[in-house]
Formats: C-alpha cells, sequence, structure tokens
C-alpha cells in the first residue's frame, strides 16, 4: 500500500464487507481511531459534513443502530432526517424504488438503509446518485457492526491477524455473522462458529470458518467470544425445542468461557437476551467489552460517513 | 530529490539557529510562562513545536505542554476535493481556557490552514489569546492571517512550493524551493501548502 493511495475508499458506497479490499478496511479501522477522541472532548462536534443532509431510512425497527448513525451524523455538523417504515408512506404501500426517488429529488448526500431484504442496498444504489450505506439488510449483511467489531477487537487484542474468533448462536438469520466472517478472514482472523443445526445455513463452510455444533469446540483456546441475539421475532417454527434448552446448550456463562483463553473479551450486537444467549453475570462482567461496542460504533460510523463524503471517488460499487 | 529547479534555502543549522531565535522572541513576549501552551498543527508543525518547547527549557528551565492539533476535518476543502491525508488524531490533554496558546505550523502560505486550526482550537474551549509561530512564510495570503514569529520570510512565485523536511518525519533537516512538477514528493496539501 502507498501511502498516497490508502486514504481513500474505493467505493461510492457501504453496500457490504463482501467487496472491500483489506487496505480499504483498515483505512476505515485507523480513521475511526481519530473520531474516537471527538466523542471525549467537551464540544463533540466537528464542522466536517456541514450542508451534508444524509438520510436514515429504517424500514425494520432498529434503536442501537439508528440512533448510533444519528449521533454519529450530529457529530459531524451534517443535518439528518429520519424516516421509520411505520410512518412513512411505505405503510401505504408505497415501493423501496418509489420512496427512494422521491427522497432523491430532496438531494440528500448519503442514505442509511436498513431493510428486511437482503440486497435492498444495492437496488437502490441503481437508482440513487446518494452513497447508500446498509445498515442491514435482511439476512444479508450489517458492515457497520462488523467494522465496529473488528475496532473493538483491535482496540482490546491490538491485532486482528491471527486472532481466533468464536461467533455462537443464531447463524440463520444473523446478517452480523455474515459481515464479520467477510471481514474477519479479509484481515487474517481465524473463525469458529457454532449454533443449533437447525439455525445453521447450508454452505456457512465455504465461507472458510470451522462449523462446530459443540459449543465446547468452537469455545476452546479462543481470543473472542461472539454471541449471537437469538431472533425470536425471525423464527417462524421451533428452531429449538425452548429458549431454557437453547440456554443450556448455546447460552454463554462462566463455566463454557473457562474453554477460552483465559483473556478472552466477550461480544455482543445487541440487543441482549439476557438468560437466552448470554447469562448475566457474564454480560456485566469484566471480560465483556459489549457496551464498548456501542461506545466505537458511533467512531466507527463517522469515519464511514467521513470517507463516503469525501468527494469525488473513482469507481462505483458493483 | 534535488534536481535543477530545487533550492535548498535553509538548512540544519539554519533551521536550528531560526527555532532559537524563534524561541527567544516568544520569551520576550509571553513574560507568564505559567498561562503558556504550544500546539503543533500535524504534521510538521508538531515536530516543530516540541523543538520549541525543548529550546524554551533549555533557556528558562520551564516545561511548556504541547498539544497536536489535526485540522483535516476542520478544512473548507474537506468535502469538496475529498480526504488529503489519513486522518490523524488530535491531542490536547490540558484545559485551554484561559491558556496563552502558541500555534505553530512549517509553511505559512494562503493562510487556510491557520483558519481551520483556529476553528479547532476554539472547539476545545476559550483561550485568552492565540498567537501564530511559522518557520517560514512564502506569501500569497486568501485571508487575512498574519504570523507573531516567523522563522524566515521567503518569497515565492505561486507556482512554486516550499518544501519543508525534519529529521522526526522525513530523517533530515532543510527547507527547499521547488519549481511545480519537479517535486519528488509533490506537495499534496497538509503542513505542505499552510
Amino acid at each position: 500500500m502507498t501511502p498516497e493511495a490508502g486514504f481513500r475508499l474505493r467505493h461510492k458506497h457501504l453496500l457490504g464487507i463482501e467487496p472491500l479490499e483489506s487496505d480499504e478496511i483498515r483505512l476505515i479501522l485507523d480513521t475511526a481511531e481519530s473520531f474516537l477522541e471527538i466523542s471525549k472532548r467537551p464540544i463533540k462536534k466537528v464542522p466536517t459534513l456541514r450542508g451534508r443532509t444524509i438520510v436514515n431510512l429504517f424500514m425494520e425497527p432498529s434503536t442501537r443502530t439508528r440512533s448510533s448513525f444519528e449521533i454519529a451524523q450530529k457529530r459531524l455538523s451534517a443535518d439528518s432526517l429520519n424516516l421509520a417504515a411505520s410512518s412513512s408512506s411505505v405503510s401505504k404501500g408505497e415501493s423501496l424504488v418509489d420512496t427512494a426517488r422521491n427522497l432523491e429529488a430532496m438531494a440528500p448526500d448519503v442514505i442509511v438503509l436498513r431493510h428486511p431484504a437482503a440486497g435492498a442496498p444495492h437496488l437502490l444504489s441503481k437508482v440513487c446518485r446518494a452513497s447508500i450505506v446498509n445498515a442491514g439488510d435482511g439476512a444479508h449483511e450489517h458492515p457497520t457492526q462488523a467494522l465496529l467489531d473488528a475496532f473493538t477487537m483491535r482496540q482490546k487484542k491490538g491485532r486482528i491477524e491471527g486472532l481466533e474468533v468464536a461467533i455462537v448462536g443464531d447463524l440463520l438469520h444473523s446478517r452480523v455473522v455474515r459481515s464479520n466472517i467477510f471481514l474477519l478472514r479479509k484481515l487474517g482472523a481465524k473463525v469458529r462458529v457454532s449454533g443449533p443445526p437447525t439455525l445453521v445455513p447450508p454452505g456457512l463452510e465455504k465461507l472458510d470458518v470451522a462449523v462446530e455444533t459443540q459449543m465446547d469446540a468452537a469455545l476452546e483456546g479462543a481470543d473472542v467470544v461472539m454471541m449471537l441475539r437469538v431472533q425470536k421475532e425471525r423464527m417462524v417454527h421451533g428452531a429449538f425445542p425452548s429458549l431454557r434448552e437453547y440456554f443450556h446448550l448455546y447460552g454463554l456463562t462462566f463455566e463454557r468461557l473457562r474453554q477460552a483463553k483465559p483473556d478472552a473479551i466477550v461480544m455482543h450486537p445487541g440487543p441482549m437476551n439476557r438468560g437466552v444467549e448470554i447469562a448475566a453475570d457474564v454480560a456485566d462482567g469484566s471480560t465483556s467489552v459489549i457496551l464498548e461496542q456501542v461506545t466505537n460504533g458511533v467512531a466507527v460510523r463517522m469515519a464511514v460517513l467521513y470517507l463516503l463524503s469525501g468527494g469525488a471517488v473513482g469507481e462505483l460499487a458493483a | 530529490m534535488p534536481t535543477s529547479n530545487d533550492a535548498l534555502v535553509m538548512d540544519e543549522g539554519k533551521i536550528d539557529r531560526t527555532l532559537t531565535r524563534m524561541a527567544h522572541e516568544i520569551l520576550e513576549k509571553n513574560r507568564d510562562l505559567e498561562s503558556l501552551v504550544l500546539v503543533g498543527i500535524r504534521s510538521r508543525g508538531v515536530p516543530l513545536a516540541e523543538r520549541l518547547a525543548l529550546k524554551i527549557r533549555e533557556i528558562e528551565n520551564v516545561s511548556i505542554p504541547v498539544g497536536v492539533l489535526d485540522i483535516t476535518l476542520y478544512r473548507d476543502d474537506a468535502t469538496t476535493i475529498g480526504p488529503h491525508a489519513l486522518l490523524k488524531a488530535t491531542h490536547i490533554h490540558f484545559p485551554i481556557d484561559g491558556k496563552k496558546i502558541i500555534l505553530v505550523d512549517d509553511v505559512l502560505f494562503t493562510g487556510r490552514t491557520i483558519r481551520a486550526a483556529l476553528d479547532g482550537i476554539i472547539d476545545f474551549g476559550r483561550p485568552s489569546c492565540i498567537q501564530l509561530a511559522v518557520l517560514v512564510d512564502r506569501g500569497h495570503r486568501e485571508l487575512p492571517i498574519r504570523a507573531d514569529y516567523v522563522g524566515k520570510n521567503l518569497p515565492t512565485a505561486r507556482e512554486e512550493s516550499v518544501e519543508v523536511h525534519l529529521k522526526e518525519e522525513d530523517g533530515r533537516d532543510e527547507v527547499h524551493i521547488v519549481r511545480e512538477g519537479t517535486t519528488s514528493r509533490k506537495a499534496e496539501g497538509g503542513s505542505k501548502r499552510a
């Protein structure tokens, strides 16, 4: 990487981690380091995106991601507008493309989209001039979550390369796991995943990860233990007999955590189901970095918005 | 890389003597050292601020705090021509309310970097005053900004560029005037085009 080439993204949109090169991922993480400092100042605001308009289009409920993006935008002095599915014309039957075209007519610079359908941000990127940031599309990708997870790992472990990362839980409905696998593999970490066989999507091992049915096997010697939320709202029919049984087999307890390295950190993208995928004492314990993930999320999203708003960038993302 | 259009205007000894004189000028103008702080503008203002602090310590045996300011986020062209350099952190770990700040940079040119730095500083508090120290003033101001301490006034043509090399960043202490098109490392912004 030449020093001159290393400070721009080669994409206009952030649709996922999969299209990014490892140097672009490192650029986002390095840039986020600087933004972390702004959130510690008495005046938590810089004028960088003054006059830029950002639309947060959330077609699915979200508190953490939406508020994190919103704070990131405010700290960069951008003007932001929040649209939620329940309060917009979407509930009157308007299609995504029509919603987007109407928004586009108001000339936003960036659209942050959360949508239940995989690929919705890609569709939007083809009809809009604005930069699109994927804030979670179906079970496909959630790139800013993977970036903040990687940022937190790097902060705690000093590196990503060579880390052993165990991801446990509902792998089938999780966009977080997919983005994390892409990112961690690109930066040279090793990934093991584990979850109930009914919640493991077929072909996951093709992403170059070890799939373990037994949670203990996935945890053994891990540097990072990432728990995924059991997405009760997406379970159409019984993927497992009961939440109690789920906790018994795949819930993270201090007992189980002993399989991992003594200095392993515990992560969770939130919102947590205490007593389902994670025991309350582990979630609140000294090895948990769950709230630091939230803090880091703001800095990472500031970095993404800053880098995408950096004027003319070369090619468009596919 | 020296070429025929590359003139050396300051060498290591000259830079050192200039900084010694600037340190004396700073002390002459600011008798109350208690409230004095130095803030270097990234990237080459930072080693210059550190060297000035060292010289002040040698002369008066007082340690002056040194802060680091990255003005990237305050540039007026931040979103029109995109990132100039990798964004680095600002480190001002001391309260600046009521302090006398000496802002330090390598080259004073259009004044836009200093304008951005003033905005950046003021986001950290309300200093009692801000003064400006630069190693080279090359003219061509676009804003009503002037330096309080100037190492060397260097008349230049607009198409020329002034390259400052410092040991901490570049391995050697030299100031060059380079005719555009022949420069080894084109001044791509940052402190070079101050």
